[in-house]
């Protein structure tokens, strides 16, 4: 298992292995490219002459949202201002995308985000319903992000906060203290993404076994084929059966 | 495994023998000290028939009382979600569905939802789909609720209501097969629609289980509201309030049975449930009696929106138009079972290449979701079951999390468990109604 400070590892990807059961250059046996975003139709190398293996699918930076953001995402950001004397340090960008309310924290500031939005009178998000980690590897510098959904029972909204890490310092406060229910699923983005929540009262896997070695949710993890025994045979992991290339 | 730390071997005349030990279990029993200690510790499940699937409990006892509870979650992840990032939007039913297997229906409509929500075709959804969906996620409701109430009552004695309760859940799963061709794991709810329409037949069997089920429900409030062994097994058991539920995230009928009316149907409506008349039970006391009572009387509210759900039922497709999005064949029963019609099957092989083409490409590669995420909650039978689904402008989800009700549930467990007998987890656990499926993925 890998410890939680332990920042010289290899980004919690494992030394590729070589499978048992299969040893005949099974596709298995090289670690997958990077998935994300290049050529089409899932074709690599040789063999396409369609021209079309050569795009690269763009990745837009998110871009901040101009105000009026309409309904009461206005208020939710005025409210916040208001009650938080750190917003400009704290807050990065304010995003509205498809009738949603995005905020991206600065990830040393989130627990003390969470604190005021739950406690402020004009805020009152009760309610931490979801945390969960997406890794938008190549897109972003600090490619973990950890993204909480907030419920306010009071007023019948919804927020969601952003914070971003990279894999080299994957720190960031936990806000167990603020919201309990965070707790395990802080345990699974620690599983999932090796991200480390400071503060967590006991920060394990909880999903995978512990010893596991890596964090599976990661893009550049390796998915495992399954050795058959069948004269060294493999199947395949997923990313590399025909009808997925 | 041979070296392993887990199993230790030895050679008998019918050959090798491991003797398997609990993994980290010497660990744990060596921080007490068994003579100068009245604590003792000990290990439940994750085989064990209360737990309600594998669940595993840690228990610190001082005689019968449950001093310290830990529960230990993960024995049935599958790596749902990451298999999801391989498949492309559609094939993504698939996977949804078995998560928590009691509720498929609701675990699929969350998900075609972020999707539509993602495609921006929220409002293109037709009128048909979206009431066959709040249809089929009723009967669902009332099926999930029966299994709790059948595998409740068995963890607490009551065997009678065990069979009861799965007979009557058997005939929503005979109409659920009748509708989606399966009984569990449907696919059913598809982003953009639904997969067919409803035959006729399931109509008929629906409006028979309408009339029989009010009674069922009578019988099971005679054999078990004023059945003493049931009232003391479950009254003041297992107490959680509202502030509780709301530190550790509990939603769905625990919350509502601490006194809180919090249910998304209503407070946050989608599928158009504003539109339909129910009444969303609660109960004072916030303990195992109170989940039971708001359990039935959930099922009841059910009956009601899946009668409404029926009337409403008026002709129309179940898909939305747009054919870049839409799954390109209707499905049709043949002589070789379900699959594509044949009119279907003539025209792109026999008359229009521009269909040949369209149908190869959304079946082969899928469409595209302009990049973004969201993050869609409905109203499970356990809970809010939240989505967020992230897409990086491809044919495949980036990222797709589910916010499982079983997993987020299950925390509350010590706190109900803790300073209360060993006998009451049973009866605070199953009265959260986890179910693992849908806890690890």
């Amino acid at each position: 298992m890998t410890a939680p400070n332990d920042r010289n590892s290899t980004g919690g990807v494992p030394v590729p292995v070589t499978p048992a059961g299969a040893s005949s250059g099974a596709p298995a046996e090289h670690p997958p490219s990077s998935p994300a975003g290049r050529g089409m139709f899932g074709n690599q190398g040789t063999g396409d002459v369609s021209g079309f293996g050569g795009l690269v699918r763009q990745q837009r930076p998110i871009e901040e949202t101009p105000r009026p953001y309409g309904g009461y995402f206005d208020e939710v950001r005025d409210a916040l201002e208001e009650a938080y004397p750190h917003f400009g340090d704290a807050i990065e960008k304010v995003v509205v995308d498809r009738g949603e309310l995005t905020l991206h924290v600065r990830p040393e500031r989130i627990a003390e985000v969470c604190q005021v939005l739950r406690d402020d009178l004009a805020l009152r998000f009760e309610l931490c319903s979801s945390v969960s980690g997406v890794d938008y590897l190549g897109a972003d510098e600090r490619r973990l992000h950890v993204v909480y959904q907030l419920t306010s029972m009071t007023y019948r909204r919804r927020l969601r906060l952003e914070a971003a890490v990279s894999v080299e310092a994957p720190h960031l406060p936990s806000v167990t203290a603020v919201y309990p229910t965070a707790d395990w699923q802080e345990r699974e983005a620690y599983d999932m993404f090796g991200i480390v929540f400071d503060g967590h009262p006991n920060l394990t896997r909880i999903l995978m076994p512990d010893d596991w070695e890596g964090h599976p949710q990661r893009k550049d993890y390796p998915l495992g084929g399954v050795p058959v025994e069948y004269k060294g045979a493999e199947i395949p992991p997923p990313d590399r059966r025909r009808s997925y290339q | 495994m041979t070296t392993s730390n887990y199993a230790t071997e030895r050679e008998t005349t019918e050959g090798k023998v491991f003797t398997v030990t609990g993994g980290d279990w010497d660990q744990v029993v060596s921080g007490t000290d068994p003579i100068n200690d009245e604590r003792i510790v000990v290990n439940m499940g994750p085989q064990h028939p209360s737990t309600h699937g594998v669940l595993r409990l840690i228990l610190e006892l001082e005689g019968e009382t449950v001093r310290e509870a830990r529960s230990v979650v993960g024995y049935l992840h599958t790596g749902i979600e990451k298999n999801l990032e391989y498949r492309n939007w559609v094939q993504g039913s698939t996977f949804v569905t078995r998560m928590d297997y009691l509720s498929p229906i609701f675990n699929e409509t969350a998900y075609s939802l972020a999707v539509e929500k993602l495609l921006g075709i929220t409002d293109d959804v037709t009128e048909r789909a979206t009431t066959i969906r709040v249809l089929m996620m009723e009967l669902n409701r009332i099926s999930s609720h029966l299994v709790w109430l059948a595998t409740t009552g068995m963890e607490l004695g009551a065997i009678s209501i065990m069979l009861y309760g799965f007979r009557e859940r058997e005939y929503i799963l005979d109409i659920f097969e009748t509708i989606t061709g399966l009984r569990m794991n449907h696919a059913y709810v598809r982003p953009g629609g639904v997969a067919q329409d409803v035959p006729d037949d399931a109509i008929r069997k629906i409006r028979d289980f309408l009339k029989m089920m009010p009674k069922k429900l009578k019988e099971y409030e005679d054999l078990l509201s004023g059945q003493p062994i049931w009232t003391e097994r479950t009254k003041h058991v297992a107490v959680l309030d509202v502030t509780a539920c709301l530190a550790l995230g509990v939603t769905g009928p625990v919350l509502r049975s601490a006194g809180l009316a919090w249910d998304l149907r209503k407070t946050m409506p989608y599928c158009g449930y504003e539109s339909y008349e129910f009444d969303v039970p609660t109960h004072p006391d916030g303990d195992v009696w109170g989940r039971y009572l708001v359990r039935l009387a959930e099922i009841r509210e059910s009956l009601k929106l899946v009668e409404q759900a029926l009337d409403r039922l008026k002709p129309g497709p179940v898909m939305v138009a747009d054919r870049k999005i839409a799954w390109p064949a209707q499905l049709a029963i043949g002589v070789d079972g379900m699959g594509n019609s044949l009119e279907h099957v003539a025209k792109i092989m026999g008359q229009s290449m521009e269909s040949l083409i369209h149908h190869f490409k959304l079946v082969t590669e899928g469409f595209r979701v302009p990049p973004g995420q969201v993050y869609v909650g409905i109203e499970s039978p356990r809970g809010e079951l939240g989505v967020h689904a992230v897409s990086d402008g491809g044919t495949r989800p980036y990222r797709v999390h589910y916010r499982e009700p079983s997993f987020v549930n299950l925390q509350a467990l010590p706190a109900m468990a803790e300073g209360g007998l060993i006998a009451d987890v049973i009866a605070g656990g199953a009265s959260l109604d986890p179910v693992m499926g849908g806890c690890d993925r």
